[in-house]
């Protein structure tokens, strides 16, 4: 050992892993630079968090820190307030509710103000209504997230893992919690601590402050017992974060940590309250192993749940995901099953799961889940939790009661009355087994047509009608023979029986419409979304969509930079001054907020986050129904439409990106093509110009008058020739940028055809033009000027190609969808190889000479393109070439007897 | 201007090329008249009120507006003709010109007969001509008093619209009207926007009166903004 430390060679050095190093001096620096939170942590009211607060931004003042005082309750205490004296306070917002005005801290002001240091007391504190958060600690990311440190104040009861283990001790529940990821958040947490004894003192003193009605609570919750463990439980929360704190230390400086985590757990929740005190413990047994944790809820079609049920299972998860766990929604017949297979497929080493409360007797009917998940579980831990009984139940909303319909009893007592009247009637005839297959058949059309409690009622009104009918002594309800007694039971039993089993039925068969539906409609959204091809074809659709399914209207919009655009949105959307400040939050944090969450809650319209990989910041905001905030079902199916949303908006993105990237690759070969064909082909007829002008100008006088005529003449030529050329380039430019814009109208062919000859008039001279269009050619639907370009380089290039006494023809036809017009010359026609590439751009004949850059056909095509017609190149019968235009018929063409007569 | 005579017409050119200007001033005076050079919007403005020019020559782009609202705010308060000069490809803005009350359009570039003829023509309209009771278009002849139209001495039958039709291009033989002048002239203000109209009837009326209509002789086509008699 000895002398391997001297040599120093084969001792294992730990050095620390790179990778995790770096990723730690990343992790530091960005926490260096982003803001800090240093959180004043206290077991009680009145141990002096606040004082001490103020002592450190004080200091911190002294330094020169920009503070800022964001609210800070003083509570009449002197000592605290000359704390306050010199340092800047912002003022309260006065925000109206109900009748009285109270005074809240104001977020928008800080973040304007965006002092160095913030101070805002009592993290837990919840905010008025009409603030922009439900609570402080969300105005506290905010602010971090703005780059301001905050200092703020906490007692232990108000942390949301510890809650429930406080109620045990203190029997008082505390409303206002703050998540632990906050705590998590903090970079640094102050244990502010007093005796138990010396804060009772203070107390006894009267230096606490306690509002009035919270006196009797307080006496109560000011016990020695009371403060003794909550004082406990804030110095261990303090030290389990001194703790983490140490573990990353060690692990900076590449100390082995004693274990490694690969430990993942699994909490089981649903609808029974006692689920809470499960999801707690799982986290405080996942932070105690520094394990991810996973709360898992199975949706059986066996088990479906009321709307209460869903209520509190909705509240379940979102506590889950208050404490920083992961929810996961699975479906299964049997429960054991599903949470078991999800288990060992995500490697889950424990599972938290509640002790069952209920009978044996139920889990002999139903099967334990409990059983079934101990008998399956392998070699995974099993944390069983036992419901707590003692603590008061949470605020439950009051379930949802069905209305009680008068008609489904009405309905229920008929039922009952018509067999007793068919069991009347055939009293004689019938025997009694027959009588109660009466009664029971009026139970089953009750339990069909109506819920539980009618046909319970419809089993009762049963049995007492038949004692009372058909049992001796009759028109009583004293039975003679005990034997009846039997039939009573079994009757009930069987009608109560088949209404469960008819009301459990008709609720899965809703759900598992419901269920259809959702998925229809999801499916539905992803089909028109595919079909989408751009960004607003995209947010039109989901907009549409979104509007459809959960309100009465929708908007996407996207920032750029300062910019917003507004992608889609649906006609019935209106304009409201609260949606900019809801959006603009939105899509700046990225989470949800608005009508039902707990940021801006009173937002008119909810606003989602769409989450896309690049590219602008979007977001979706929808005007509910009714201006009802949504279910957590509803939300979560509205989660699944936003998601497919963003990605077909991103893949409408880089579709764009793409085609982008290609026009402008095209855009260069073709710049680089056409720089070569100016050159060459502008330069010539310039240096003709210049040529005959300096001639003119220099030796004029003595040129013979016939010599002069030719050089302006050959001016005037080369001038003329210049013009068609930029002409072409002009089109060809346009037609190229996608800039071309089309102005369709109902136009005769002779009159295109007319002006075109027109405009050649100089340069066809004598040559023979022959026209032949049939008297009821229709009128074509295009943008006069563009076709007229097109006949006049069909006839152009017809003219240069062919021998001067050769004709032209034109020529049309009408098919039943389509128009076609030939443009036919008898020239030398075009070789085959070049025939292929004659629509090209820059592509020319072999007689060289002829002036023009090969622009002319791909100008055609350009513009046959835009009407979404064709153009073609045929040979002509016995030599020459044949263009054919075709156009296919849209619109039905205007007639001549349509256009009125005055 | 030396050699120029002093009652010769004037002739205002708003152009913000100087090249422009100096080939107009050039063939303009050699053709006998005296030119006025505005290159701006506010110069054209200034100068027309304080010169009242025969006739102006504007082209449409100008670097501080557009030959458009000149032409607006010249008819607010003054008749003169205006020629409006402008690229092809720049349809729309000429119809605009014309609609707003500019009398004629010259396409860039230009010969300087073409111009000249253009001018003549503004300048023959703009003083009022006697009633004329017929008009004569080489062997196309129009009787306006017994509303009877012959070509080579043979009676052409024309029904109203196509008389009417005809009769409007006639009467401004070699200045162009637009689509909507024309619609409104024939059919009245409540048609303006449908062209075809105008198209099917021209067809119609230059089957009858012209030899070959698709190379028409008088009735020429001013692509994508409107229709021109030839002057005989």
């Amino acid at each position: 050992m000895m002398a391997n430390s001297e040599s120093g060679s084969s001792l294992p050095i730990r050095r620390p892993n790179p990778d995790a190093l770096l990723a730690r001096i990343q992790a530091e620096a960005a926490r260096k630079e982003r803001a800090k939170l240093r959180i004043f942590f206290g077991l009680a009211p009145g141990v002096g968090k606040t004082f001490r607060m103020l002592q450190v931004a004080r200091e911190a003042a002294a330094q020169g820190v920009n503070v800022l005082v964001g609210a800070v309750e003083t509570h009449g205490r002197s000592e605290t307030a000359g704390l306050l004296d010199g340092l800047a306070i912002l003022p309260r917002r006065d925000i109206q509710h109900g009748n009285t005005v109270l005074g809240e801290f104001d977020l928008d002001a800080a973040l304007q103000q965006h002092p160095t240091l913030l101070l805002l007391d009592e993290l837990a504190h919840s905010n008025v209504p009409g603030a922009r958060h439900a609570k402080r600690w969300q105005d506290v990311l905010d602010l971090l997230e703005a780059g301001i440190d905050v200092y703020t104040t906490l007692n232990v009861q108000h942390v949301e893992s510890l809650n429930d283990v406080i109620a045990q001790i203190t029997h008082i529940q505390v409303r206002e919690t703050v998540p632990d990821s906050i705590l998590e958040r903090a970079d640094e947490i102050e244990l502010v601590d007093i005796s138990a004894d010396e804060l009772l003192q203070r107390l006894h003193d009267g230096k606490v402050y306690l509002p009035e009605q919270a006196l009797r609570a307080a006496q109560h919750f000011f016990q020695r017992g009371n403060l003794l463990a909550l004082r406990e439980l804030a110095l261990r929360r303090t030290a389990e974060r001194v703790d983490a704190d140490v573990l990353a230390q060690r692990a900076d400086e590449g100390v082995e940590t004693p274990w490694r985590t690969t430990e993942r757990i699994l909490v089981c929740v649903g609808p029974a309250p006692a689920s809470a005190r499960l999801v707690r413990t799982a986290r405080r047994l996942a932070v105690g192993l520094h394990a991810p944790w996973f709360a898992a809820y199975v949706e059986s079609p066996l088990h479906p749940l009321s709307t209460a049920d869903r209520q509190r299972l909705d509240a379940h998860l979102r506590l889950v995901e208050a404490l920083g766990g992961n929810v996961v929604r699975l479906n299964g017949v049997q429960v054991s099953a599903a949470l078991l297979d999800h288990a060992r497929k995500h490697n889950m080493t424990r599972i938290v799961i509640g002790k069952p409360t209920h009978s044996r007797l139920r889990d002999f009917v139903r099967g334990s889940l409990l059983d079934e998940v101990v008998r399956g579980s392998g070699d995974i831990d099993l944390h069983v939790i036992s419901a707590d009984e003692t603590a008061p139940a949470p605020p439950e909303m009051p379930p949802a009661q069905a209305p009680v319909h008068v008609a489904s009893y009405t309905f229920a007592v008929a039922a009952v009355a018509a067999a007793t009247g068919l069991a009347w009637l055939g009293r004689v005839q019938l025997p009694a087994p027959d009588t109660v297959m009466l009664y029971l058949l009026g139970i089953m059309a009750v339990a069909v047509r109506t819920g539980k409690g009618p046909s319970f009622l419809a089993a009762a009104l049963s049995v007492a009608a038949y004692d009372f009918f058909f049992v001796p002594p009759f028109f009583t309800f004293a039975v003679s023979d005990a034997r009846h007694v039997l039939t009573f039971m079994t009757m009930f039993v069987v009608g109560a029986a088949m209404s469960t089993l008819m009301v459990r039925t008709r609720r899965q068969e809703r759900d598992a419409r419901e269920r259809e539906a959702r998925t229809s409609s999801l499916f539905a959204l992803s089909r028109d979304l595919s079909g989408a091809r751009d960004e607003a074809a995209v947010a039109a659709t989901l907009c549409d969509h979104v509007a459809r399914g959960f309100g009465s209207a929708a908007q996407v919009v996207a920032r750029r930079g300062a910019e917003w655009r507004q992608l889609g949105q649906t006609g019935a959307w209106q304009t409201d001054s609260g949606d900019d400040g809801l959006l603009r939050w939105v899509v700046e944090h990225g989470r949800e907020a608005g009508l039902g969450t707990e940021t801006l809650p009173g937002s008119r319209a909810l606003c989602l986050p769409m989450p896309l990989g690049e590219g602008d910041r979007t977001a979706i905001a929808l005007l509910p129904q009714y201006g009802k905030a949504l279910d957590g079902q509803a939300l979560a199916s509205l989660r699944a439409y936003v998601r497919q949303g963003a990605l077909a908006l991103e893949r409408a993105r880089l579709a764009d990106v793409v085609s982008t990237t290609e026009l402008r690759a095209k855009t260069e070969e073709m710049r680089s093509s056409l720089l070569s064909a100016v050159s060459h082909d502008l330069r010539t007829p310039l240096a003709a110009i210049t040529g005959a002008a300096t001639t003119l100008r220099e030796v004029g006088i003595s040129l013979r008058p016939e010599q002069r005529v030719d050089l302006i003449e050959a001016i005037c030529e080369e001038a003329d020739r210049m013009e068609r050329l930029v002409v072409n380039l002009l089109d060809m430019t346009r037609l190229a940028s996608g800039q071309m814009r089309v102005k369709r109208e109902w136009v005769p062919l002779e009159e295109i055809v007319g002006s075109a000859l027109a405009r050649l008039e100089v340069r066809l001279g004598a040559r023979q033009v022959q026209v032949a269009i049939p008297p009821d050619f229709p009128l074509l639907h295009v943008d006069a000027l563009l076709f007229e370009q097109v006949f006049v380089n069909l006839l152009e290039n017809a003219a240069k190609y062919t021998p001067a006494d050769s004709p032209i023809e034109i020529s049309a036809e009408r098919r039943p969808t389509i128009t076609t017009i030939a443009v036919i010359d008898h020239g030398p026609g075009l070789p085959p190889e070049l025939a292929a590439r004659v629509f090209d751009k820059f592509v020319r004949g072999q007689h060289t000479g002829v002036g023009g850059v090969g622009l002319g056909l791909a100008i055609c095509k350009g513009i046959m393109d835009v009407h979404g017609g064709t153009i073609a190149l045929e040979s002509t019968p016995k030599g020459g070439a044949t263009f054919r235009i075709a156009l296919p018929l849209t619109a039905a063409p205007p007639t001549m007897a349509e256009v009125p007569r005055p | 201007m030396t050699g120029v005579d002093p009652l010769a017409p004037l002739v205002l050119v708003v152009d913000d090329e100087p090249q422009m200007r100096r080939f107009l001033r050039a063939s303009l005076n050699a053709h006998g008249y005296r030119v006025l050079e505005a290159g701006s919007a506010a110069e054209a403005l200034m100068l027309a009120t304080s010169h009242n020019p025969a006739i102006i020559l504007m082209d449409l782009g100008l670097p501080d507006g557009d030959g458009i609202t000149v032409t607006q705010s010249l008819r607010e308060w003054c008749q003169m003709p205006i020629v409006v000069i402008s690229a092809r490809g720049r349809e729309d803005d000429k119809v605009t010109a014309l609609d707003a009350g500019a009398n004629d359009y010259l396409t860039k570039p230009f010969g300087v007969n073409e111009l000249l003829a253009r001018m003549r023509v503004a300048l023959r309209h703009a003083t009022p001509e006697p009633q004329r009771q017929e008009l004569l278009f080489g062997s196309l002849r129009i009787d306006l008093v017994r509303r009877m139209v012959s070509r080579d001495g043979v009676e052409v039958h024309l029904t109203p619209i196509e008389y009417k039709l005809l009769t409007l291009l006639a009467r401004h033989a070699g200045k162009v009207l637009t689509h909507r002048q024309i619609l409104k002239e024939v059919w009245g203000p409540g048609a303006l926007e449908q062209p075809h109209y105008v198209r099917v009837h021209m067809a119609e009326l230059r089957k009858k009166v012209e030899r070959d209509p698709a190379r028409p002789e008088w009735l020429l086509t001013e692509p994508a903004v409107g229709y021109r008699m030839r002057e005989s």
